[in-house]
């Protein structure tokens, strides 16, 4: 068996309370100077990676592998298992409506794999046959129509690049740090590419009331019969009825085989499984816009319709629950947002938010879309606090935590975009905290 | 009543609201016709099944009624087990009490006390309750139910009845509670919040105000498991932990996948049930059943897997996997033998 540390070859499963202290003292003695060492538990096995040790030829250059079409459908190597949505314990009381969180500490880009986009149900996941899925369209309208799938796939399509960021990302922090990663902080976010035909198209071909038509009801078609009202504004300009997510139909957790995306807008608006958009000419103040996902304000009233998602950053590497194992070079990288348009600027702190530099822009840069940002940084091996900082194309500036608590207090629940701030402690150990 | 009426004293006076009957008729762009035309036209009246939806103003009531008074008897049958029966169940969402707090110093945010329109807990309940049969409840059982759960409020007597015209008329005790966030309904809103962009000197102190309270550490589990185990940045809330979960298996431990599941991935179902009917190959419960006693079976089967062969069960031959990792032909041949003649994985 071939082990080492840094290369991540297969390790023989142990328990970890089958070592002892000195094992575990000695292994990090090892790591820390910088030599690269068979993992803990494992006998003498040579390592594979560079760094002044032997090479030795591993199981699988002696071996024919499986054969083409073992995987019909392809997963990710089995010492990825770890990358995976994951639930909060304790946030909510019934599976059925629930959240589970993009393991954004994992991943690389902007793209989420589809797999690993956040799920958030209200009445479990239904399973749709496309074949007997209709869309209807009516209120006020020439002529009330329904589309078959078939139908819909017919009109043209666009597809485009957009994040979905559930309006309750980021909740649990209002009061104070109360998760450790940043999956937990602010993992109802992902980023897709997505196929549909817009909105637009589908308004227009109903003869839609364009004096009186102001709001769109979208229902879904799962148990919760989810309803959200969405303005027109948003449905004329850039919203898409989508089919598809990353190159193949939606995943059946993103709404296979319909959903509404109206980009930029917070996710519950996103009305997955989608069956029926009615035009009318006042807002519906349903449950998901009234007695959820209403903005408590400190005065004790609700602000209602809250559509838009303003920019926000956060910083996934190095993040929460992570250690930095040795000083020098890092690259630190995140990501930035905004539902308003194009991130413009990020800048980066390592002391807390008192002095600023700007990073890098992965390039693409798209509007309503997640952009990777970059930063290099020497860890000099002392205490750090790590934060970003969007600036969206409207010159929108993300706010501070205490700047954002003096308008909005700290029971809203809902559209916490501040800065987010990571520690880094002397023994690289980086912890969610904040500061003021 | 399962509560005596005058244990919270005087029933509310219900207020009634003539809301003047909404919008204009619409009025319709006359003549577009449709580009591609493609969808078929249907009439409203074959959409009622999905038509729903209920505004504030009551459009898209039904007809029928329902009261207080029946409503208790449905709602103790159908939602008190998940809701109690008074509504006070935090178990999901405490529907009734706090009815008036919202603007004090400890508000309870309950169903009762946040709803601005009775249309919309009717809708609601319509579409969505009860959570484990939704959209099984007639149209009276919801108006009556609507009733029970302001009356559980304290929001209505226990004599009201509501019908289309009667239930958008209620005025909530919360009717003011809400207000449209505007600056967040369309892209150039006014954001509520602005924070200049400084880069030197900015007025940020560096004091922590709050760090992960020690209560809640490890509430989400072993950190250093929910990553991949790369790299010189790893998960794990300390050094120690990244490089125990290194040792002990990292990855790896959580990514064994069931041996069903692995005899999927790698083809042997191909050729094998797990139960049942013989394919190219036995079943592999009928394996099972012929070798569990004999004491070489084990060896005898990984030569074979890693040799291939035909005559223990017919002509055709079982072709070698020599390629599956060592690890998991003793996996799948360990699972085959242990095999129950039920099928159920052990
Ligand atoms: C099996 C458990 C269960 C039963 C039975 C049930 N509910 Fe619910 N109820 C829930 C859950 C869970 C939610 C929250 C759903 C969500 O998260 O979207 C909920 C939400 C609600 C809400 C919205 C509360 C709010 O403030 O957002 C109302 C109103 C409600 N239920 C009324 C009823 C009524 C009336 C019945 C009986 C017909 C009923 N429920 C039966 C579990 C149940
Ligand atoms: C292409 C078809 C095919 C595939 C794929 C296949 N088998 Fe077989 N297997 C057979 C046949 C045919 C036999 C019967 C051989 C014989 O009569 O000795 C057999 C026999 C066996 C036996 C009983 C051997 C004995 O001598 O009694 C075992 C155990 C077995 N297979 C396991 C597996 C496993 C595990 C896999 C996947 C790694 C697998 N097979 C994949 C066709 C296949």
């Amino acid at each position: 068996m071939k082990d080492s540390l840094l290369t991540g070859t297969r390790i023989r499963p142990a328990p970890e309370n089958h070592l002892g202290e000195e094992v575990i003292q000695a292994a990090r003695r090892r790591f820390m100077g910088g030599a690269l060492i068979a993992g803990a538990a494992a006998v003498a096995a040579p390592a594979v990676a560079a760094g002044g040790e032997t090479l030795d030829i591993p199981d699988w250059t002696r071996q024919l592998g499986p054969g083409v079409g073992t995987y019909p459908y392809g997963m990710p190597s089995r010492y990825e298992a770890n990358v995976q949505r994951r639930e909060s314990p304790g946030l909510t009381r019934t599976k059925q409506s629930s959240v589970s969180f993009t393991p954004l500490q994992s991943l690389f880009g902007i793209v989420t794999p589809s797999g690993l986009h956040f799920e958030r149900y209200h009445a479990g996941l239904p399973e749709i046959d496309p074949a007997q899925h209709r869309l209807a369209i009516h209120g006020l309208v020439e002529q009330p129509r329904v589309y078959t799938m078939d139908d819909l796939l017919r009109l043209p399509s666009e597809s485009r690049f957009h994040f979905v960021e559930c309006g309750a990302n980021t909740a649990m922090e209002w009061g104070n740090s109360a998760v450790p990663t940043v999956q937990y902080t602010h993992g109802m976010l992902s980023c897709s590419e997505y196929t549909g035909v817009p909105l637009k198209l589908l308004l227009e071909e109903s003869g839609y009331d364009r004096k009186n038509g102001k709001y769109l009801l979208a229902e879904g078609a799962d148990g919760a019969a989810l309803t959200r009202t969405v303005g027109i504004d948003s449905a004329l300009d850039d919203a898409m009825v989508v089919y598809a997510q990353n190159g193949e139909m939606l995943r059946p957790e993103q709404g296979y085989p319909l959903r509404l995306l109206v980009p930029g807008v917070q996710g519950i608006s996103q009305v997955k499984w989608l069956r029926r958009l009615e035009v009318g000419d006042m807002p519906w103040n349903t449950r998901e816009e009234s007695l959820q996902y209403a903005d408590f304000m400190p005065d004790g009233r609700y602000r209602q319709y809250t559509w838009i998602q303003e920019a926000k950053s956060v910083i996934t590497t190095p993040s929460g629950g992570q250690v930095i194992l040795e000083k020098g070079y890092h690259q630190v990288t995140g990501l930035a947002w905004s539902g308003r348009g194009r991130i413009k600027r990020v800048d980066v702190s390592v002391d807390g938010g008192r002095n600023w530099r700007e990073a890098t822009l992965q390039e693409p840069v798209m509007s309503k879309c997640l952009t990777r940002f970059r930063f290099d940084w020497n860890w000099d091996g002392g205490p750090a606090l790590l934060q970003s900082r969007a600036i969206d194309e409207t010159g929108y500036v993300q706010p501070q935590m205490n700047q954002l608590r003096e308008v909005r207090g700290t029971r809203s629940i809902y559209h916490n975009n501040a800065i987010q701030t990571w520690k880094v402690a002397k023994d690289g150990v980086v912890t969610n905290v904040q500061v003021s | 009543m399962s509560r005596s009426a005058d244990s919270r004293g005087a029933f509310r006076r219900i207020v009634l609201l003539v809301i003047a009957s909404a919008a204009a008729s619409a009025t319709l762009a006359a003549g577009t016709s449709p580009r591609f035309g493609f969808g078929k036209p249907v009439s409203e009246a074959d959409l009622a099944a999905w038509d729903i939806d209920v505004r504030p103003d009551g459009k898209g009531l039904p007809e029928g009624s329902g009261g207080v008074m029946g409503g208790e008897a449905i709602y103790e049958a159908k939602c008190a087990s998940c809701h109690g029966s008074f509504g006070e169940s935090n178990e999901y969402h405490v529907l009734a009490g706090g009815v008036g707090s919202l603007k004090s110093a400890h508000p309870e945010r309950t169903t009762g006390s946040k709803l601005n329109h009775a249309t919309t807990l009717f809708d609601y309940i319509h579409r969505a309750m009860p959570y484990n049969a939704p959209q099984s409840l007639t149209d009276d059982e919801v108006y009556a139910l609507t009733a029970y759960v302001l009356y559980l409020n304290d929001i209505v007597g226990d004599d009201l009845v509501l019908d289309r015209e009667s239930l958008p008329k209620l005025v909530m005790p919360n009717a003011e509670g809400f207000y449209p966030g505007v600056g967040f309904m369309s892209v150039d809103g006014e954001p509520d919040v602005k924070a200049p962009a400084c880069m030197k000197n900015c007025p940020m102190s560096g004091e922590e105000t709050s760090s992960l309270p020690e209560s809640v550490r490890g509430a989400h589990g072993n950190l250093a498991l929910q990553s991949r185990p790369l790299g010189y940045i790893r998960q794990g809330e300390s050094t120690a932990e990244v490089q125990a979960a290194v040792a002990g298996g990292g990855a790896t431990a959580v990514a064994e996948v069931a041996p069903e599941t692995l005899a999927e991935q790698v083809g042997c179902l191909a050729c094998h049930a797990v139960v049942g009917t013989r394919k190219l190959g036995p079943s592999f419960n009928e394996v099972q059943a012929r070798y569990q006693a004999e004491a070489g079976a084990r060896a005898m089967l990984l030569a074979k897997l890693e040799a291939g062969g035909a005559g223990n069960w017919g002509e055709m031959p079982m072709p070698s996997v020599s390629y599956l990792p060592a690890t998991d032909r003793e996996r799948l041949v360990d699972w085959i033998l242990s095999t129950p003649a039920t099928g159920a994985t052990p």
